[in-house]
C-alpha cells in the first residue's frame, strides 16, 4: 500500500506560545485503518486540524496523495478538501439547514447535480437511522443524533481519507458500535481512516487498526506498538 | 441540466445563507442613500439643463438703450437706430419695445405715474444676433452706436444673467458631487454589511471552505444577497424619490415662473435616473464581491 498521508518533521506553533505540536513524522497507508490517541491537550486536534488542511504547519513537510499541501498554492487546496471527509468534535452542522440539506452540502459543493444528490442523501439518512428526521433542524435533534448527521455529511462523498475528531463522544455504546462498523465498511471499501478517541474499548473492536499516540505534542510511539491490544506495526 | 433542476440546484445554494432580506437594515439604508442620490442627480441635471437653457436662450441677444431725457428726441433717435439695426449683417432681428410694455413692466414698482410720460424712461430695443462670437459683435456694435450717439448703450442678455447662470451651475456641481460621495457612502456601507454579514456567518464559511468549496463559491452567495438587498432597497429609494421629483416638479410648473420652469429634465436625464438603481445593485454586489474575497483570501 502506497502512503497516502506523509508528515515529516513537522512543527506547529500558534503565535508566539511554544510549539503544539513538534517533530511530528509519520506516514499513513492508502487504505489503512488509524486512531490518534493521548491525552486532552496533547494536540491531537492541532494534528487532525493539519491534516485536514484547516491549518498550514510552522515546518515541516506534509504530503497528502503525493503533493506537498504545505506549499501548496491556495488556489488548489479546495480540490484537495473534496477529497477529505472530516467530522468534526463540535459537529459543526449548519444551525439554518435542514438534516439533509447539511448532508448534501458536500455534494453540492462538489457541484453535483441536483438530481443526482437525492438517492445518495436519502440512503445516508436510512444508513444512520435518521430516514425520518430529513427535514428537522439540527438544534431539534439530540447530540447523538446531530453527531450522526456530522458522519453522514462527513463520508457522503466518499472522501479518500475520512478524519474524525472524537466521532463516539456523545453516542452511546450501541451508537458507537454502528458508527465503527460504518468506518469498518467505509475502509474496506479503500478509505484511509483517521480517529481521534479516548476511547480505548472502541479502538479494541478494529482488528486491523493501528495506533499512534500523542503526548505533548510529539508522536510518542509512532511504530503502532502502544495500540489497544498491542501490535506492533509501522503505518506505510 | 434541466431547467427544475437548475432551479432546485440555485435554491438549495441560496439556502446556505439563512434568509431574512428585509429584515436587515441594509436595504433600508441603501434605499434611504438611493432616495437621496436621485433627488441629489434630478438637481444637478435639472439646474444643468436650466443653464444650458438660459445660455442658449440668452446667447446672441442684447439690449439697445436709448438713453434720453427728451421724449421727442428719444423717439427719433430711436427709430433711427431701429432701422440702422436693421441694415447690420450680424443682427437677425430688431425689436423695438412697446412704450406701453416698458410701462407695464416698471408699474409694479413706480405705480400708475409710470405710464404718464413725465418720468423719462429710457427707450429699449431687443436685438437677435447671428450664431457666434456674441462678445464680439457686440462690442463692434457698441462701437458703431457710440459714434452716432453718446445716449446709446448696449448690453447683451447674457451679462444680466451671468451671476444666476454661475449660481445655478454651482448648484447643479455641488448636487453631482453630493451624488458622488453618495455613491462613495453606499460602497462603503455594502462593504460594511458584507464583512459583518462574512462575520456572522462565520461558522458556515469555515464549513463551506473545510468541505472544499472555492472562494468564489463563497462569495457568490454573499453577493447574491447583497444584490438582492440592494435591488430591493434601491427600487424603495428610486420610486419614493420619483414621487417627489413629479411633485417637485408639478410646484415649479405652477409658480408660473419662466426661470424656475427652466429648471426641467429632458428624457436622457430620466435615462441617467433609471440608471442609477441598476448601477447601485451592481456597485452593492461588485463591493460585496471584493470584500467577501478579500476576507476569505486571509483564510487558509
Amino acid at each position: 500500500m502506497s502512503a497516502i498521508v506523509q508528515f515529516e518533521n513537522v512543527g506547529l506553533r500558534y503565535g508566539l506560545d511554544s510549539e503544539t505540536l513538534s517533530d511530528v513524522s509519520f506516514s499513513l497507508a492508502s487504505g489503512g485503518f488509524y486512531f490518534l490517541t493521548g491525552a486532552s491537550g496533547a494536540g491531537k486536534t492541532s494534528l487532525l486540524k493539519l491534516l485536514y488542511l484547516a491549518q498550514r504547519p510552522s515546518r515541516g513537510v506534509i504530503r497528502l496523495f503525493g503533493e506537498d499541501v504545505v506549499t501548496l498554492p491556495r488556489k488548489r487546496l479546495p480540490g484537495f478538501r473534496r477529497r477529505i471527509g472530516v467530522v468534526f468534535q463540535d459537529f459543526r452542522l449548519v444551525p439554518h439547514l435542514s438534516v439533509y440539506d447539511n448532508i448534501a452540502l458536500p455534494l453540492r459543493v462538489a457541484g453535483m447535480e441536483e438530481a443526482e444528490i437525492d438517492a445518495p442523501v436519502s440512503e445516508m439518512l436510512n444508513w444512520v437511522g435518521l430516514g425520518d428526521r430529513g427535514q428537522a433542524r439540527p438544534a431539534t435533534l439530540s447530540g447523538g443524533e446531530q453527531q450522526r448527521v456530522a458522519i453522514a455529511r462527513a463520508v457522503i462523498g466518499r472522501p479518500e481519507i475520512l478524519v474524525a475528531d472524537e466521532p463516539t463522544g456523545n453516542v452511546d455504546a450501541d451508537m458507537a458500535r454502528r458508527l465503527l462498523t460504518l468506518f469498518e465498511a467505509l475502509n474496506r471499501l479503500g478509505t484511509t481512516i483517521v480517529v481521534a478517541t479516548h476511547d480505548l474499548p472502541l479502538m479494541a473492536q478494529i482488528s486491523s487498526a493501528q495506533m499512534m499516540k500523542l503526548d505533548k505534542g510529539r508522536l510518542s510511539d509512532p511504530t503502532g506498538s502502544l495500540r489497544y491490544p498491542p501490535r506492533p506495526q509501522v503505518a506505510g | 441540466m434541466a431547467g427544475s433542476d437548475r432551479r432546485a440546484a440555485a435554491a438549495a445554494r441560496h439556502r446556505l445563507l439563512p434568509e431574512g432580506r428585509v429584515a436587515g437594515p441594509m436595504p433600508w439604508i441603501i434605499a434611504i442613500m438611493m432616495f437621496l442620490t436621485v433627488l441629489s442627480a434630478a438637481a444637478g441635471l435639472g439646474l444643468g439643463a436650466a443653464v444650458q437653457a438660459m445660455d442658449a436662450d440668452l446667447a446672441g441677444r442684447a439690449t439697445v438703450q436709448i438713453v434720453e431725457a427728451n421724449a421727442e428726441q428719444r423717439d427719433r433717435l430711436s427709430a433711427s437706430v431701429a432701422a440702422a439695426l436693421r441694415k447690420v449683417a450680424h443682427v437677425r432681428a430688431v425689436h423695438p419695445v412697446a412704450a406701453s410694455a416698458l410701462a407695464d413692466q416698471i408699474r409694479p414698482w413706480l405705480g400708475q405715474d409710470a405710464a404718464s410720460g413725465d418720468l423719462p424712461i429710457p427707450a429699449l430695443i431687443d436685438i437677435e444676433l447671428t450664431p457666434g462670437q456674441t462678445d464680439a459683435k457686440v462690442e463692434r456694435l457698441r462701437r458703431q452706436l457710440g459714434a452716432v450717439s453718446p445716449k446709446i448703450r448696449i448690453e447683451p442678455h447674457a451679462a444680466f444673467l451671468a451671476p444666476l447662470a454661475g449660481l445655478l451651475s454651482a448648484l447643479g456641481w455641488l448636487a453631482a458631487g453630493i451624488v458622488l460621495l453618495m455613491t462613495l457612502a453606499t460602497g462603503a456601507v455594502v462593504v460594511l454589511a458584507a464583512r459583518a454579514a462574512h462575520d456572522s456567518h462565520r461558522g458556515t464559511i469555515d464549513v463551506l471552505h473545510l468541505m472544499g468549496a472555492t472562494d468564489v463559491q463563497i462569495a457568490r452567495l454573499f453577493q447574491r444577497r447583497i444584490g438582492l438587498d440592494a435591488l430591493f432597497g434601491g427600487a424603495l429609494g428610486f420610486t419614493v424619490a420619483l414621487l417627489v421629483i413629479l411633485l417637485l416638479g408639478a410646484r415649479l410648473l405652477a409658480t408660473g415662473s419662466e426661470l424656475l420652469s427652466a429648471i426641467h429634465l429632458p428624457w436622457e436625464s430620466w435615462a441617467i435616473l433609471a440608471a442609477l438603481p441598476v448601477g447601485g445593485v451592481l456597485l452593492a454586489t461588485l463591493a460585496a464581491r471584493w470584500t467577501v474575497l478579500r476576507s476569505l483570501g486571509r483564510l487558509l
